[in-house]
C-alpha cells in the first residue's frame, strides 16, 4: 500500500498511517536519531504527586526567572569602579561621585523601562531560590530520600546551596552601593583571618589591599559566567539523576520499592509543573512590581569611610553574621603571628563544619544504622525520631544565628540593652537547638504508629463548645469521597480505545469524552 | 482503515503494550462536573489573558512599575493557576504506575568492566612504568605551575601594606574635602573623619587612612600611660577601622564617650584608649598621636604605632 505511488489528497492522508503528520514525523526523526521508543518512555515518566515533590521545583523554576531578568540586567549594568559625577535623573545624587557599576544600576532602576522590576524580580528570585533550596533540602532530610542510591544527588544539592549562597552573597555586591560595599568589607576581613594563606587570597582575590579597583568586573564575571554555568551544569547533573534512578514515593497503596505510581509526564504532569513555573514567576513578578528590595538609590554610593546604622545582608547570609556578631573577642597573638579567632571561627570553620556535617550525613547515617539497603519509599519524619530531632535541631541553631544578625534592631525595638539582646543570643545559641531537638524527639515518639490511614482521605471533624463551656470533637456527615479507597495503579496505556458512551447523563458520573481521530 | 487490523503494521497493542479502553476509570476527570470546571477554568485563562495584555499597555505607556508587575504578575497567575486546574482536573489522574527496575547491570557485565580495568591497565601501563611515572610527574607539575598564573597574577604579595598607612610625622590633618583642620574646628563633643593631606592622589588613602576625630574635651587628654601628650587640647583621633571585620566605626554615643561600629556593635570608649568595652573587636583602636601646630592646625606627631584594622596571621605583636 505504502509502496504504490500516491497522487490524491485521499491517498496521501492514507499514506501517513493512521497518526497522519505526526506519525509521519516521527518516523523521519527515528530513522535518524531513534528516539521513538526512548521518546515514549520519558512521555510515560511517572512522577508521584505529594505538595512536598513541588518544592525543588519552586528553586528550578525561581533558577529560570534568575536567568531571564539577569541576561536583561546585563544588558544595562557596567562592571567598573572608574568613577565620575553623576549628572543622572535622580536629582539628590547630582554632581556626587559615582563609580560606573553604581550608576549604571540607578540608571537602570530610573531611566530604563521596566528596568526597577527585572531588578527587583532578579533580587526576589535569588532570595526564593535559596529558600526554596533550603525548604527542598530539609523535605529530601526528613524524608530519607538522601539514602542509597540517591546519596551523590545529596551532595550535587548541597554543593547547588553553597554555590547559590556565593553567587547571592556576589549578586549583591554588584551595585556597589552603600550597604553591599560594607558587606564586601567584612567579606574582606573574614578572606585575611584565615591563617597562613589568608592575607595572600585576600590580596589575590581584590587585586591589593582593600578595596582596589578589580573586585567590581571580577566579580562581575563569576556571578555572570562562571557560577551560573556551574549551577546550571549542577542542576541538569541533578535532575539526569533523577530521571535514571526515578523518583521516590510515600508508601501507600500500590506503591512498592519496585515501581513508582502517580501521574505521566505527558500530558498530566506538564500541564500542572508548567502552570507551577507560571505561578512562580508570577509571584515573584508581583514581588517585583510591588514589595521594593534593595533601593540603592536611597543608600548612595559606597566609600571606604562611609557607614550606615542596621547593615543587614541578604536573609541566607544572616546566620554568618550572627555568629559573627555572638563571638567572644578572642584572637591569638604571639611569635609575631596574629590568628583572629573572632572572625576565623565563626565565618570560616564554622560554615566550613556545618556544610562538611551536611555532606557527610548520608554516611554517617549509614555508619550509625549499617543500613546499606537501597530505599525507594520514603520514611515518615516520625518515623526516624533521632534524624528528624537532629534535623530540627539543626533548623533551630540556623535560625537562632539569623535572629542573632538582629541583634541591634531586636534592642531598638524592643528598648532594651544591647548587651542583655547579645547575652541572650548567646544562650539561645546552644540552648534552643538541644531544647528543640529533645521535644521534636519525644514529638515523634508519641506520634508514631497510625499509619492505617496513609492514602485515604481523612473524614472531616467538627469542634464544638457545649453550653457548660467543654470543648469536644464530633463526626460530620460522611460525604462520598470519605474513606474513599484510590484505584489501584495501572501501566499508562500506550493507546486510548475510543467508542464507548458517556455516563448517565445527570452530569454526576465521571463521562467519558469521545474524540475523533 | 482500522490500524487494529492491519497487520503491515503491527500495533502497539500488538507488541504487548498497555491499552485502556476509554471509559476507564483511571482516564477519567478527577472532578464530579467536568462542565463546570471547563468553564472556571476558561475564566481564569481569560483573565490571563487580559492581565498580560495589560503588562502591554502598560508597557507602552510607560506606567509605574508597581503596575507592570502586578499586571503581568496577575496575568501570569491566572495562566499559570488555569494551566495547573486543567492538569489537575481535567486530564487523567489514574494512578499510573512504572517498574523501576534495578539499575544494577549483570554479575558478568561487572566483571567485564573490571577485567577489563585490570588487565589492560597490566598490560599496557604496569610495564612502561618509567613512561607512566614521567608522564605523571609531567602532569603533577603542570597542575601545580598552572596554578601560579591563576592565582599570583591576581594581585601583589601583601609586603608591608597592611602594616602601614599614609600617616607620617607632621602629616596635616584635613576633613573629606581637603579642609586643614583648625584647633577652633571643633566644639566639645564633635566628631568628624580626618585623613593625611594629599590623601586624594592614593586609592587606598580613604580605605586605610580613614581616621575618626573627636573632641573629647577643652583640656589635654590622656587616654594610657605613655600617651600624655597625643590628644592636645580635646582632640583625640583614633583609626576609624573596626579591629573585628574592618567596618568604619562610624557612630558616637557622646553621652556614654563610646564610639559604636554599626556592622557588629563593637564599642569602644574614646577616654581609655579606645578599649574594646563590649562586642567582638578584639583589639583597641589604633591611636594616632597628635599635635597642635603654630598656626593652630592640628597634624600627627608620628604614623600609626601597630597595623590598623582587623587581625590577620603575619600582623605582628606589639
Amino acid at each position: 500500500m505504502s509502496t504504490t505511488p500516491v497522487r490524491t489528497k485521499r491517498q496521501l492522508r492514507a499514506a501517513r498511517g493512521p497518526y497522519g503528520r505526526v506519525g509521519q514525523i516521527i518516523d523521519e526523526l527515528d530513522d535518524r536519531f531513534g528516539l521513538a521508543r526512548g521518546g515514549r518512555i520519558f512521555l510515560d515518566k511517572i512522577f508521584p504527586d505529594h505538595w512536598s515533590f513541588m518544592l525543588g521545583e519552586i528553586a528550578l523554576y525561581s533558577f529560570v526567572v534568575l536567568v531571564a531578568t539577569g541576561i536583561f540586567l546585563t544588558l544595562y549594568y557596567v562592571p567598573s569602579q572608574s568613577v565620575s559625577i553623576y549628572h543622572g535623573t535622580y536629582a539628590p545624587l547630582r554632581g556626587q561621585k559615582v563609580t560606573a557599576a553604581y550608576a549604571s544600576t540607578v540608571n537602570l532602576s530610573l531611566s530604563v523601562r521596566a528596568g526597577l522590576l527585572m531588578r527587583q524580580m532578579h533580587h526576589w528570585a535569588a532570595d526564593i531560590f535559596v529558600g526554596a533550596i533550603v525548604i527542598h533540602m530539609a523535605r529530601i532530610f526528613f524524608t530519607g530520600a538522601f539514602r542509597k542510591p540517591r546519596e551523590l544527588n545529596w551532595t550535587i544539592g548541597i554543593t547547588l546551596l553553597m554555590l547559590s549562597l556565593a553567587n547571592g552573597f556576589i549578586g549583591y555586591s554588584l551595585p556597589d552601593d552603600l550597604i553591599s560595599g560594607t558587606g564586601l568589607r567584612i567579606m574582606y576581613s573574614i578572606v585575611l583571618s584565615i591563617p597562613f594563606v589568608g592575607t595572600y587570597l585576600a590580596f589575590w582575590l581584590f587585586g591589593g589591599n582593600y578595596p582596589g579597583t578589580v573586585i567590581i568586573p571580577r566579580l562581575f564575571v563569576i556571578h555572570v559566567l562562571i557560577l551560573p554555568a556551574i549551577i546550571a551544569a549542577l542542576i541538569g547533573a541533578h535532575l539526569a539523576l533523577l530521571v535514571r534512578q526515578k523518583h521516590t514515593q510515600f508508601p501507600g497503596k500500590g506503591r512498592t520499592e519496585d515501581n513508582v505510581v502517580g501521574s505521566p509526564m505527558y500530558p498530566t504532569f506538564m500541564a500542572k509543573t508548567t502552570g507551577y513555573l507560571f505561578m512562580i514567576t508570577a509571584v515573584i513578578t508581583v514581588l517585583g512590581g510591588i514589595a521594593q528590595i534593595n533601593p540603592i538609590w536611597q543608600f548612595g554610593q559606597y566609600q571606604a569611610d562611609k557607614i550606615s546604622y542596621a547593615v543587614q545582608p541578604d536573609w541566607y547570609m544572616g546566620w554568618l553574621d550572627g555568629a559573627l556578631r555572638i563571638m567572644p573577642s578572642w584572637e591569638f597573638a604571639g611569635w609575631g603571628h596574629t590568628i583572629p579567632f573572632v572572625v576565623f571561627l565563626p565565618a570560616v570553620v564554622f560554615p566550613g563544619m556545618i556544610f562538611t556535617l551536611c555532606y557527610a550525613w548520608p554516611a554517617i547515617e549509614r555508619k550509625f544504622t549499617g543500613d546499606n539497603v537501597i530505599h525507594h519509599l520514603l520514611d515518615r519524619p516520625r518515623d526516624r525520631p533521632k534524624r528528624t530531632a537532629a534535623g530540627a535541631a539543626m533548623i533551630a541553631l540556623m535560625f537562632t544565628l539569623l535572629g542573632a544578625s538582629a541583634t541591634d534592631v531586636l534592642a531598638n525595638f524592643f528598648q532594651v540593652s544591647l548587651n542583655e539582646v547579645l547575652w541572650t543570643f548567646r544562650v539561645l545559641v546552644f540552648v534552643v537547638p538541644i531544647v528543640v531537638g529533645f521535644f521534636t524527639w519525644r514529638i515523634c515518639l508519641e506520634m508514631q504508629g497510625g499509619g492505617a490511614s496513609i492514602g485515604k482521605r481523612k473524614r472531616a471533624v467538627l469542634m464544638i463548645r457545649t453550653e457548660t463551656g467543654e470543648y469536644r470533637t464530633v463526626e460530620t456527615e460522611p460525604q462520598p469521597d470519605d474513606e474513599k479507597e484510590e484505584l489501584p495503579p495501572i501501566p499508562v496505556p500506550v493507546r486510548i480505545e475510543v467508542g464507548a458512551e458517556r455516563g448517565d447523563g445527570d452530569g454526576h458520573q465521571p463521562g467519558v469524552r469521545v474524540v475523533p481521530r | 482503515m482500522s490500524p487494529d487490523t492491519d497487520l503491515e503494521h503491527p500495533t502497539p497493542a500488538d507488541a504487548g503494550m498497555p491499552v485502556a479502553r476509554a471509559d476507564d476509570p483511571h482516564l477519567q476527570e478527577a472532578v464530579r462536573d467536568p462542565k463546570g470546571a471547563e468553564r472556571s477554568i476558561a475564566v481564569m485563562l481569560a483573565l490571563g489573558v487580559v492581565g498580560v495584555a495589560v503588562f502591554g499597555a502598560a508597557y507602552v505607556q510607560n506606567w509605574r512599575p508597581w503596575s507592570l508587575g502586578l499586571s503581568l504578575g496577575l496575568g501570569l497567575f491566572f495562566l499559570g493557576f488555569g494551566l495547573t486546574a486543567w492538569g489537575k482536573y481535567l486530564m487523567p489522574q489514574g494512578p499510573f504506575t512504572e517498574a523501576r527496575h534495578a539499575l544494577r547491570s549483570s554479575r558478568a557485565e561487572r566483571e567485564a568492566i573490571a577485567a577489563a580495568l585490570v588487565e589492560r591497565t597490566g598490560v599496557v601501563v604496569k610495564r612502561r612504568r618509567v613512561l607512566a611515572g614521567l608522564l605523571g610527574s609531567g602532569l603533577g607539575i603542570f597542575g601545580i605551575v598552572a596554578l601560579f598564573p591563576l592565582l599570583r597574577s591576581l594581585g601583589p604579595l601583601p609586603g608591608l601594606t597592611l602594616t602601614k598607612t599614609n600617616w607620617r610625622r607632621g602629616s596635616l590633618l584635613v576633613d573629606a574635602n581637603g579642609r586643614a583642620i583648625h584647633r577652633d574646628t571643633l566644639e566639645p563633643g564633635g566628631i568628624i573623619t580626618v585623613f593625611p593631606a594629599g590623601f586624594e592622589n592614593n586609592d587606598q588613602a580613604v580605605a586605610v587612612d580613614q581616621t575618626v576625630l573627636i573632641r573629647a574635651g577643652t583640656t589635654d587628654l590622656v587616654t594610657e600611660k605613655g600617651r600624655a601628650t597625643w590628644a592636645p587640647a580635646g582632640y583625640v583621633a583614633y583609626s576609624k577601622l573596626c579591629t573585628h571585620a574592618g567596618c568604619p566605626v562610624g557612630l558616637y554615643e557622646k553621652q556614654l564617650r563610646l564610639l559604636v561600629c554599626p556592622c557588629h556593635q563593637s564599642m569602644f570608649n574614646i577616654d581609655d584608649g579606645a578599649v574594646p568595652e563590649f562586642g567582638p573587636a578584639p583589639r583597641p583602636l589604633p591611636q594616632l598621636p597628635l599635635y597642635i601646630d603654630s598656626q593652630g592646625f592640628l597634624r600627627a606627631q608620628a604614623g600609626y604605632d601597630q597595623p590598623v584594622g582587623p587581625g590577620y596571621y603575619e600582623r605582628t605583636t606589639t
